[in-house]
């Protein structure tokens, strides 16, 4: 019955990082601007897209993929100047709204340039399978775990030592204090949107050699790491990674022993139940706004 | 009016209110009699807008009783203490700035206004009944605070001062037994302080409503109240009328600290 | 604010009415009639969403599940279980209600994203669901062999005579609305949108004011569903996912929160829209999205919103002008 754990476990954790990423996205964004990014999706499938793309136009494998993080975090910046910030005053809902029509221009932008085929990117370094541990693990597998852990650590490098990870941590915690002591926090919210972009592109161009891509994989990947985020605690980042690895390897063991068909099921039910006892998340501090 | 001192309107006894480590409130005593002003005061911290947010439901005791005309009020839900006879304005403003003024008070008299929801949908004569009922007490309220001109006003669009007033109306529109007041005269100035002062002696003289009131204003407190309950961390220190309170060596300690 | 005059609503939804019943004559041909039938169902599920997040300040984004919950739920009993139309559409209605009751109690603690994520969660896992349970749905092709509407021996069978039923419920849910947030209902559903704690001081009972609205704007999104199904004959899971959640959030925010009218509106607009970009071909879903953002960007309060500051501009403008 349990022939199948290490596997699952494995391909859990695979999807889970990748959830992580985009999660961790999300609440970069949330953190510093209070908005929900409806179109983070889109940003994990334009790094998918975007490296098949610049891989077609000749650049080796690296490039590509490093060129359409670097296009994406652009895509993201230009979503803050353009979109969010003439928005400043508005109701909430209103930011909502904008990033879903953001996503829906992406997504339908996407449809145009690339067509509405299922794309593949080549794996980083090869397919041949590592078997270990009673499963057969994915080289690019590795790639995914290697790449979110080595992101989360410069990420946690950069909130601690640099000035501006420590001026976007004190936006996340008094806006209107951080203006106060001279940060600029539209320059933050610039900041946070493209390395959101440049993050969830990541996500996208590791995962895409394993799941395929496509211009409407943005939907549901993002609809997960919003999952995956308020799962860890909606405004901890790290929260988000571990939400996300939570998220992915209990979907991956739902699919495997429940039903398949349910997989994408499994993480909302996950969440429902987990926001009807602990709003705050696993990670996140009790007290939260309940009547 | 005479003040009945056999049977308070409303008994706090013992109240205790912890949140986490901090003791809001330790063994509180607090009574207010029926047809009195009666302010409640101490220095900053003291538990004061606790006590009111403990006889509102808003917080629980974790020990002790609330009696509201000999009734234990301490297991209602809020919206239940309302229909008992307890409103309450608010320090920050709580108005509702999306309706009209009128609307505002209307509002207030939610609990009183009774029909169905088919009712409303079919505007029975019931309904019809029910709503010019609701509007002219609401109207009435309005004209007793000096509103009656700004009914129309999207309420937000009011200066704060009138807000103030608005909530007051609101809470008058309840019909109240109680009427609550949680530091009204925060930012207004001493002519519209003064006005305060006069509108919560008509209250108490010509509505029969009997007031609680939390205040800072000390002028407010001693020119209005007929009894005052001095709280000190969390616990009463000392309860008489103003001239007894004023001349209490205990609270001019508590309220201006050790000579140095 | 303007004086509300006794019988206004009744007036103007008689004329909505009145003009909803002679656009047909003003169209060239019969394919806009379903455009018209469909625009006025959507209208009905964002009147009810906007009960639920203008006045009460709540939000939901997964309300294509009731919708759906409300067009299976009669699709199954007319056909499989051989029952009348009025009782298949009686028990969609009936079932998007109760589901809405059981999920409103946890759900409606929660507030601002969290219960945005909960709704939307809820709303993924039942279309998972529509998609999953082939035996009971008919998976993803879908369900066939839903009657067309017939009622007491009449049978619906002409998009016009469909489109004519439609506009009446159209109007008398409008009528219902707005007579209802007229109400002391209305008044302590917006109160609680700006103050929970004060309107619960003044006697408002919170939890339940959150789950009759709740439970209300399922309903006539289950009522649009019963309707959509038998118009239709035919039903699929696509048509209730998170994208028709989200279609109707911005039905609503782009008709203007808290505005009976502007949510019809939204939804008239957001129906025809996709219709009118047919012909731009693969650009249409960037135009979409582009006339999305740009409507929210330069009329953030929402047609209704913008027209109202349009028709204050034009009575200050024209008092200026007189004086």
């Amino acid at each position: 019955m349990l022939s199948g754990a290490p596997q699952y476990l494995v391909s859990g954790l695979t999807q889970g990082a990748a959830y992580g990423l985009i999660g961790l996205g999300f609440t970069m964004i949330f953190n510093t601007t209070g908005i929900i990014n409806f179109a983070q999706g889109e940003f994990v499938m334009l790094g998918g897209m975007l490296a098949v793309a610049f891989l077609g136009l000749g650049l080796p494998l690296p490039l590509a993929v490093a060129a359409a993080c670097l296009a994406t975090a652009v895509v993201g910046a230009l979503m803050e100047r353009l979109a969010i910030r003439p928005l400043a005053g508005a109701p909430a809902i209103n930011a909502v709204i904008i990033t879903i029509g953001i996503s829906i221009l992406l997504r339908g932008g996407a449809m145009l340039v690339f067509g509405k085929d299922t794309l593949a990117l080549p794996a980083f370094s090869g397919v041949a399978p590592i078997l270990a541990m009673g499963a057969a693990i994915q080289p690019q597998s590795i790639w995914v775990l290697a790449v979110t852990l080595a992101l989360l650590a410069a990420l946690k490098l950069f909130f601690s030592a640099t000035i501006q990870g420590k001026a976007m941590l004190a936006c996340s915690c008094q806006k209107k204090a951080a203006s106060l002591v001279g940060i600029s926090v539209a320059r933050m919210a610039l900041l946070s949107f493209s390395l959101s972009g440049l993050i969830g592109a990541v996500a996208g161009a590791i995962l895409a050699p394993i799941t395929m891509t496509a211009y409407d994989v943005g939907t549901m990947l993002g609809l997960k790491g919003f999952a995956a985020c308020i799962l860890g605690g909606l405004g901890n980042p790290f929260g988000a990674a571990a939400g996300g690895l939570v998220l992915g390897v209990l979907e991956s063991f739902g699919a495997g022993y429940v039903a398949s068909g349910y997989k994408d099921a499994f993480a909302f039910v996950v969440l429902l139940l987990l926001l009807f006892v602990k709003p705050s998340g696993l990670f996140g501090k009790a007290g939260v706004e309940r009547v | 009016m005479a003040i009945d001192a056999a049977a308070p309107l409303l008994d706090v006894s013992g109240a205790t209110v912890r949140f986490g480590g901090i003791h809001a409130l330790t063994d509180a005593d607090f009574a207010i009699a029926k047809g009195s002003v009666t302010a409640l005061i101490g220095p900053n911290g003291a538990g004061k807008t606790t006590m009111l947010n403990a006889i509102t439901g808003m917080v629980a005791i974790s020990d002790g009783e609330i009696r509201l005309d000999g009734t234990d009020i301490a297991g209602l839900a809020p919206h239940k203490r309302a229909a008992a006879g307890v409103v309450r304005t608010f320090q920050n403003l709580e108005v509702f700035t999306s309706m009209s003024v009128l609307e505002n008070v209307m509002a207030g008299r939610h609990a009183l206004t009774r029909y169905t929801v088919a009712a409303s949908l079919l505007r029975t004569p019931g309904f019809r009944r029910a709503e010019r009922q609701c509007r002219e007490r609401a109207l009435d309220c309005l004209e007793f605070v000096g509103l009656a001109d700004d009914r129309d006003a999207p309420a937000g669009d009011l200066p704060y001062g009138r807000q103030r007033l608005l909530e007051m109306a609101r809470a008058l529109a309840a019909d109240p037994k109680l009427l609550l007041l949680d530091e009204p005269a925060a930012g207004l100035n001493s002519k519209e302080t003064a006005r305060l002062g006069d509108l919560i002696t008509a209250v108490r003289d010509k509505r029969g409503v009997t007031v609680g009131l939390v205040e800072h204003d000390m002028d407010l407190v001693m020119n209005v109240s007929d009894h005052i309950t001095v709280l000190h961390f969390g616990h009463p220190l000392a309860a008489g009328a103003p001239d007894q309170i004023q001349a209490n060596p205990e609270v001019v300690k508590a309220y201006l600290g050790e000579d140095e | 604010m303007k004086r509300f005059l006794p019988g206004q609503h009744a007036a103007r939804s008689a004329l909505f009415l009145a003009l909803l019943l002679a656009a047909p004559y003003a169209l060239p041909n019969e394919y806009y009639l379903s455009i018209c039938i469909l625009a006025c169902l959507n209208a009905v599920v964002a009147v009810g969403l906007n009960l639920l997040m203008g006045y009460a300040g709540q939000i939901s984004l997964g309300h294509a599940a009731f919708y759906g919950i409300g067009a299976y739920a009669t699709a199954i009993c007319t056909t499989r279980l051989g029952l009348p139309i009025p009782v298949g559409m009686a028990a969609g209605v009936s079932l998007a209600a109760v589901v809405a009751w059981i999920v409103a109690a946890p759900t409606l603690k929660l507030k601002g994203h969290y219960l945005a994520m909960a709704t939307l969660g809820f709303g993924i896992i039942v279309s998972i669901v529509f998609n999953e349970a082939v035996d009971l749905t008919g998976g993803p092709s879908g369900y066939v062999g839903i009657p067309r509407l017939a009622l007491s021996g009449y049978a619906f069978d002409t998009d016009h005579a469909y489109y004519n039923l439609m506009a009446v419920v159209l109007a008398l849910v409008v009528l219902g609305s707005l007579n209802l947030m007229k109400s002391r209902t209305g008044r302590a559903l917006r109160a609680l949108h700006v103050s929970e704690k004060a309107a619960a001081s003044l006697g408002v009972d919170i939890a339940a004011h959150k789950r009759f609205v709740f439970v209300l704007s399922a309903a006539l999104a289950g009522l649009a569903g019963v309707l959509y199904a038998h118009y239709l004959s035919f039903i699929a899971p696509a048509s209730f996912g998170f994208a028709y959640s989200v279609q109707v959030v911005v039905m609503v925010v782009l008709g203007g929160m808290a505005s009976v009218w502007g949510s019809v509106a939204g939804a008239f607009f957001l129906t025809a829209l996709p219709e009118a970009l047919r012909e731009f071909e693969d650009i249409d879903i960037l135009v979409y999205g582009a006339i999305l953002v740009g409507a929210i960007m330069f009329v953030p309060d929402g047609l209704a919103g913008g027209l109202g500051r349009l028709a204050r501009k034009l009575r200050r403008a024209g008092a200026a002008h007189g004086n």
